[in-house]
């Protein structure tokens, strides 16, 4: 048994892939936690969608993966913040409208090349095995910005998380505070593309925490929890996938998946022995 | 007593909706002001403009010298009519007090003794020491109305802001607001309390103000009463079948 756990490591790539893995299942998991309570698995969805526009531009032009996404993610995580204080239309109208353009807009850039359908299924599926050492430099580095402002702002999250207008009244800016826990979830969400892909960085965010939140009723062991799920989740799907040769970002989704229904099992469960208590 | 609150020909718009028409009135330190007025008179609007929630479209507000967003953080409490949260947010009683304390903390204070000693104190004068393990979801309405405002209390403003926090809620609770706005007051704090209830006006408040989008009226309970303005307010208060049960 040991034996298997420890086999992966004989490989470069696979320390990189785990050492990614645990980073982006914490961080998504840290990062879901306001996801969840603050209904933005929707915008999450959107952000990683957006994204693929600034991918392919910056693989066409043979610019940094990470600046290419990066900027494009944080310009449509802020646009959003935007379009949901001032619009008049409705915040999944827009997601529904801009961001399908924008991914179709990186599809349609992608599909003028010969070597289209390869690389694109890597953006959409991800490929942790294919993350390099200078990926895993941005990685971690990306990864200690988001920790350290998450840190500093933790009490302004949650107050304006839990009551964003007295928290406005009492001299916070519930509306700034916002603005930065959205470009926190954007860089979250371009940390974990490589690892996940586009279409199910979604789940990294949201599942983990979700799974949490049926375990726990306070703030603080919600996200401790939801992040050892998270870094649970990335490593037992990085095994698993290796061992079965499947998809390593789906498989880490599924892995979240079953956790979250076991989590809703065991809320029931003990819903069902306090009744008969 | 100097004055903390001045509000001078306040115009508030919701969109084309005009909610304040040139309100003018003043606050002092360790007074509770009353405000009264119709349903749709501005009460709720002149509260959210003091606290600093809606901007003026004209005129101006003043609060301890300063504009309300200028103030330091911490500086004015607020509890609104109805408090919008979501009740499954994972928080006790303990959290949302805790809260109260968050503001004057700023990025990098820790949350230490003297701000869990404020929290417990607020959990004392509002009688809720016993529910702080409790979980939002699992109150009363009484008894979250009683944590929103020791919320506040814990907060230790220097301006403390209700929007009708007795409606709806039981005598105890009732009760329990009375002696904390009266403590607070003693304390040389302004409050303003916009409020339906009218019956007990001399055991809550210094002065009240009458609005109607602009000020109707100003004085003492009894001059208040006197005037006239009152008895019509009434009226209109009863007819729009508000959930208390009037004595």
């Amino acid at each position: 048994m040991i034996e298997h756990l420890i086999v992966p490591f004989h490989y470069a790539f696979m320390q990189r892939a785990f050492l990614t893995a645990v980073l982006v299942g914490i961080l998504c998991a840290t990062m879901g936690t306001y996801v969840i309570l603050r209904k933005l698995a929707f915008i999450g969805d959107g952000i990683a969608h957006a994204s693929f526009a600034g991918i392919v531009i910056a693989y066409l032009r043979g610019t940094n993966f990470y600046l290419g996404a990066g900027i494009v993610a944080v310009i449509t995580a802020l646009g959003i913040g935007f379009v949901h204080r001032r619009g008049k239309i409705s915040l999944d109208t827009t997601i529904g409208v801009l961001f399908t353009g924008a991914f179709a807009l990186g599809i349609f850039l992608m599909s003028r090349q010969r070597t289209y359908s390869v690389d694109l299924q890597s953006f959409l599926f991800g490929d942790i095995l294919s993350v390099g050492s200078q990926d895993v430099i941005m990685i971690v580095a990306l990864a200690l910005v988001v920790g350290i402002v998450t840190a500093l702002l933790f009490r302004s999250l949650l107050y304006t998380s839990f009551d964003p207008v007295v928290a406005q009244a009492s001299g916070m800016n519930a509306n700034a505070i916002e603005y930065v826990l959205l470009v926190l979830i954007a860089l979250t969400i371009i940390i974990s593309l490589q690892a996940v892909g586009i279409i199910l960085v979604a789940a990294l965010l949201v599942t983990p925490a979700a799974a949490a939140y049926q375990l726990t009723n306070r703030f603080a062991p919600m996200m401790a929890l939801s992040a050892v799920f998270g870094a649970f989740c990335a490593v037992g799907g990085l095994y698993l996938s290796y061992y079965l040769a499947s998809a390593s970002g789906a498989t880490i989704v599924l892995v979240a998946t079953v956790l979250f229904f076991a989590a809703v099992g065991g809320k029931q469960a003990r819903l069902a022995i306090a009744r008969r208590a | 007593m100097s004055e903390a609150i001045v509000v001078s020909n306040l115009v508030v718009r919701y969109e084309n909706v005009l909610a304040l028409d040139g309100a003018s009135l003043t606050a002092s330190s360790g007074e509770a002001l009353g405000i009264v007025g119709p349903n749709g008179s501005g009460k709720s609007t002149l509260l959210k403009t003091i606290a600093g929630l809606l901007p003026p479209a004209s005129g101006s507000v003043c609060v301890l010298g300063k504009e309300p967003r200028e103030l330091p953080p911490g500086t004015i409490a607020y509890v609104p009519q109805i408090e919008a949260v979501d009740w499954s947010f994972p928080a006790t009683v303990w959290d949302v007090v805790a809260m109260g304390r968050f503001p004057r903390l700023g990025l990098f204070r820790r949350f230490g003794n003297e701000d869990r000693k404020a929290v417990r104190r607020a959990l004392a004068q509002l009688r809720m020491e016993d529910l702080a393990g409790r979980h939002i979801s699992a109150l009363s309405g009484g008894q979250q109305q009683r944590a929103f405002v020791a919320r506040a209390i814990a907060q230790e403003p220097r301006v403390l802001l209700l929007d009708e926090p007795t409606t709806g809620v039981d005598e105890q609770t009732e009760e329990s607001l009375r002696e904390v706005v009266r403590e607070l007051v003693a304390a040389g704090l302004p409050v303003l309390m916009a409020t339906h209830d009218l019956d007990r006006a001399n055991d809550w408040f210094d002065r009240l103000v009458v609005i109607d989008r602009r000020v109707i009226a100003i004085g003492t309970p009894d001059e208040v009463a006197k005037s006239g303005a009152y008895a019509g307010i009434r009226e209109h208060t009863h007819t729009h079948g508000h959930m208390r049960t009037d004595r």
